[in-house]
C-alpha cells in the first residue's frame, strides 16, 4: 500500500516539473538566459510598456538592496575582526573575558538599536531615495533657533513599529552593524580590567541612545547635515561612511571610558614612563586586521545604499589604496624612525587608520588623495598612540583611540581638503557637488571642523555621563585589583580562554628596560 | 652513585644528547629552565614602541644518574659539547646518590641504573 503512495507522489512530482520546465531549453553559456519571457506581463512573451518599466524600477531596487544587504553582512563580519584584534593584543590570561565582550557587544547593542536607537537615528530620515521610497520614516523632532529648524532625533520606528518596510528593514540591519562597530570599539581600550556587568549594560546604552543621537545629526537629517542648506557651510557635515558618526565616537568613547577606568596594573612606573604588555596572539591580531580589511569593502562602498551607484568602483579602490598607504607608513616609521623595528601591532594599527581616515572622504576624493589621505594617516596613528600612552598616560591596550578617534577625525577634515567636486552633487540638500578646501570649497572644510567639535563635545561629555552613571550601578567599572593580576577569566566569566594549558607567567608580566 | 646535573644552552642540548650517546649514556632526565644572570638576551624587545629587556634566560636543565665508573667521562663529554667560550655556557655540578630502587623490578643500587644491554 505504502509502496503504491511513493509511486504516485514520485510520478507527481515529475510531471510537475516537466511542465513547470517544459519552455526551458538547456542553455549552458547563458546567453539565452533572461529574455523577454522573464518579463512578467498579462499576455505572456509581449510586455507592455508599462510592465517593462515596472520590472525596471523593481530591479534597479532590487540591485540596490542586494547590494545593501550583502555589504551590511560584510560589515557584521568585521564582528570577528575586532574581536581577534583585541584579544590577540591583549594578555592570554583574559582572552574569554576580552573575547566575550566582543562577542556580546554584537547582541546587546543590536538590542539597544532594536529597541530605540534606530528609531531616533532614522525615524525623521525622510524618504528612502535608492530602497523603494517608502516616505515612513518622516518624524524628527527639532527646535527652532535662528529662524531654522535644528533636527536633533528622530521618533519613528521604535522597535521597528510602523514601519513594516523592506526598504526599512535593510536599512536597519546595514545600520545596525555600523552601530556595532561603534559599540565594540571601547572594549579594546578598556580591555582587561572592564567588570563585564558595567561593559553589558554600556552595551544596551551605546545602541539605544550615544551613537544614534550623533548620528541622527549626520545621517538622519539632523542639524549637522543642514548647516549647508541652513547657513552655506558647504554641505553641512559630510561624512561618507562614518569616519566620525562610526570611528570617531567609537573613539571618543574608547578615551573617556580609558581614562576614567584608569592604566592596568603594571603598565605605569612610579616616574610615569610606560611599560610593554605584550599581546598575547600577534598572528591572531595580524587575521583579525585582515578581516576587518576586508570587511570595509562593505562598510565604505556599501554606504552608497545603492548598487546602481557605480561609484562604488572608485570608492573601493579608494578603501584599499589607504589602507595600503597607511600600514606601509606606519611600518617605515616605527622601523626607520622609532623603534627600529617594523613592530607587527603597530602595522595593523596603521592599516587601521588608513581605513578608518579614508571612510569619510572615500566617495569624495580621487585616488592620488586617498593614498596621500593614508600615508599621513599612518604615521598619525603612531604620534597619536605615543601621545595618548606617554604624555596623557592613558593606557589604551589596541591603540582604539588613535586609530578611530584620531584618525577619524582626520578622515573627516581630509574630506574637507581633498573632496575634488567629481561626486555628491546635491548632497544634504545642496546643489552642487562636494568640494573640499583645496578644490575651492573653504566653507566645506569649516563644516568639517563643526563636525569634528560637535562629535567631540557631544560623546565626550555623554560619554562620561553614561560611564560614570553604569559606574554607580555595578559599584565601580573596574575589577578588584586581585581579580585583574589573576587575570579575569576565571573570576568575572568562569571559564579559562585555554583551559588546560600553562601560562607563562613571566610572559603575562609587564616589563620595562 | 653520582647525579650529574648541569644547566646548559638550550641551543646545545642537542649536540649534548648525541655526545652522551654516543659514550653509552642515553637514559637521563631534562627539562625546560629559566634563569636571571649576567648574560644580556640577544637583540632588545620593542612593542608598541616601548623598548624592553626581558631579563629572563633560558637554558635546558639535564640531571643524570650513573655508577660511579662512567662519572668522569660523562662530565668531559657534557663540557666538550656544551661549549662555546662565551659567558653563559652553563654549569655542572654532581652529588652524591644514597641509594636508589628501579621500580619494575626491585634492583638496588649499581644494578638499578643499568640500561637494557648494559653490559656494567
Amino acid at each position: 500500500m505504502l509502496k503504491k503512495y511513493v509511486i504516485l507522489v514520485a510520478i507527481l512530482i515529475t510531471t510537475l516539473a516537466a511542465a513547470s520546465y517544459a519552455h526551458a531549453v538547456a542553455d549552458p553559456s547563458g546567453g539565452a538566459t533572461g529574455t523577454i519571457v522573464d518579463v512578467p506581463a498579462a499576455v505572456a512573451g509581449e510586455p507592455t510598456a508599462t510592465e517593462v518599466a515596472n520590472l525596471v524600477g523593481h530591479n534597479k531596487v532590487a540591485i540596490n538592496m542586494m547590494w545593501v544587504l550583502l555589504c551590511g553582512f560584510l560589515v557584521m563580519f568585521m564582528q570577528a575582526g575586532f574581536a581577534m584584534v583585541e584579544s590577540g593584543l591583549t594578555r592570554a590570561k583574559n582572552a574569554a573575558h576580552t573575547m566575550s565582550m566582543n562577542m556580546m557587544v554584537y547582541a546587546l547593542g543590536m538590542i539597544g538599536f532594536f529597541i530605540s536607537g534606530f528609531a531616533l537615528m532614522f525615524g525623521g530620515v525622510g524618504t528612502l531615495g535608492t530602497l523603494g521610497g517608502f516616505g515612513g520614516l518622516a518624524n524628527e523632532f527639532t527646535i527652532e533657533l535662528f529662524g531654522h529648524s535644528f533636527g536633533l532625533f528622530g521618533t519613528k520606528g521604535f522597535f521597528l513599529m510602523g514601519v513594516y518596510d523592506v526598504g526599512v528593514f535593510a536599512l536597519f540591519l546595514f545600520q545596525m552593524v555600523f552601530m556595532d562597530t561603534t559599540a565594540t570599539i571601547p572594549t579594546g581600550s578598556m580591555a582587561e580590567r572592564w567588570k563585564f556587568s558595567s561593559f553589558a549594560i554600556y552595551g544596551v546604552v551605546v545602541g539605544a541612545l550615544i551613537y544614534p543621537i550623533f548620528g541622527n545629526w549626520v545621517w538622519g537629517y539632523g542639524w549637522l547635515s543642514q548647516l549647508g542648506a541652513m547657513f552655506g557651510l558647504g554641505h553641512g557635515v559630510v561624512d561618507f561612511a562614518g569616519s566620525s558618526v562610526v570611528h570617531m565616537t567609537g573613539g571618543v568613547l574608547a578615551f573617556v571610558g580609558a581614562a576614567m577606568i584608569g592604566p592596568r596594573i603594571g603598565k605605569y612606573n612610579k616616574n610615569g614612563t610606560p611599560n610593554a604588555i605584550p599581546g598575547h596572539n600577534i598572528p591572531m591580531a595580524i587575521i583579525g586586521a585582515f578581516i576587518l580589511a576586508f570587511g570595509w569593502f562593505g562598510f565604505n562602498p556599501g554606504s552608497t545604499l545603492a548598487g546602481g551607484d557605480l561609484r562604488i568602483s572608485v570608492i573601493a579602490v579608494n578603501t584599499m589604496i589607504a589602507s595600503a598607504t597607511g600600514a606601509f607608513a606606519s611600518m617605515m616609521y616605527m622601523w626607520l624612525v622609532k623603534t627600529k623595528k617594523p613592530d607587527p601591532s603597530m602595522m595593523i594599527n596603521g592599516m587601521l587608520a588608513g581605513l578608518v581616515a579614508i571612510t569619510a572622504p572615500c566617495a569624495f576624493v580621487n585616488v592620488q588623495s586617498a593614498a596621500l589621505i593614508g600615508l599621513i594617516a599612518g604615521v598619525l596613528v603612531i604620534e597619536a598612540a605615543f601621545f595618548i600612552e606617554k604624555k596623557l598616560r592613558v593606557d589604551d591596550p589596541v591603540g582604539a583611540v588613535a586609530v578611530h578617534g584620531v584618525n577619524g577625525a582626520w578622515g573627516m577634515i581630509a574630506l574637507g581638503l581633498f573632496a575634488d567636486g567629481a561626486y555628491g552633487d546635491g548632497w544634504n540638500g545642496v546643489a552642487g557637488t562636494v568640494k573640499g578646501l583645496f578644490y575651492g570649497d573653504a566653507s566645506q572644510f569649516f563644516a568639517q571642523l563643526i563636525g569634528v567639535g560637535v562629535n567631540i563635545i557631544y560623546v565626550g561629555s555623554i560619554g562620561w555621563v553614561v560611564f560614570k552613571l553604569i559606574g554607580k550601578i555595578t559599584g565601580g567599572m573596574r575589577v578588584n585589583a586581585k581579580d585583574e593580576l589573576y587575570g579575569l577569566d576565571i573570576p568575572e566569566m568562569g571559564v579559562e580562554g585555554y583551559a588546560g594549558i600553562k601560562l607563562d607567567k613571566n610572559a603575562e608580566t609587564p616589563l620595562s628596560r | 652513585m653520582k647525579k650529574v646535573e648541569a644547566i646548559i644552552r638550550t641551543t646545545k642540548f642537542e649536540e649534548v644528547k648525541t655526545e652522551l650517546k654516543k659514550i653509552g649514556i642515553d637514559f637521563f632526565s631534562y627539562w625546560d629552565a629559566s634563569g636571571v644572570g649576567n648574560e644580556l638576551t640577544r637583540g632588545h624587545h620593542s612593542y608598541r614602541g616601548t623598548v624592553y629587556d626581558t631579563e629572563y634566560i633560558s637554558r635546558i636543565f639535564i640531571s643524570i644518574v650513573l655508577r660511579d665508573v662512567n662519572v668522569e667521562k660523562t662530565i668531559k663529554c657534557i663540557e666538550k659539547a656544551a661549549y662555546t667560550g662565551e659567558i653563559g655556557d652553563g654549569m655542572i655540578f654532581i652529588y652524591n646518590i644514597e641509594e636508589s630502587v628501579r621500580i619494575s623490578n626491585g634492583a638496588h643500587g649499581d644494578e638499578s641504573t643499568k640500561g637494557p644491554g648494559d653490559s656494567l
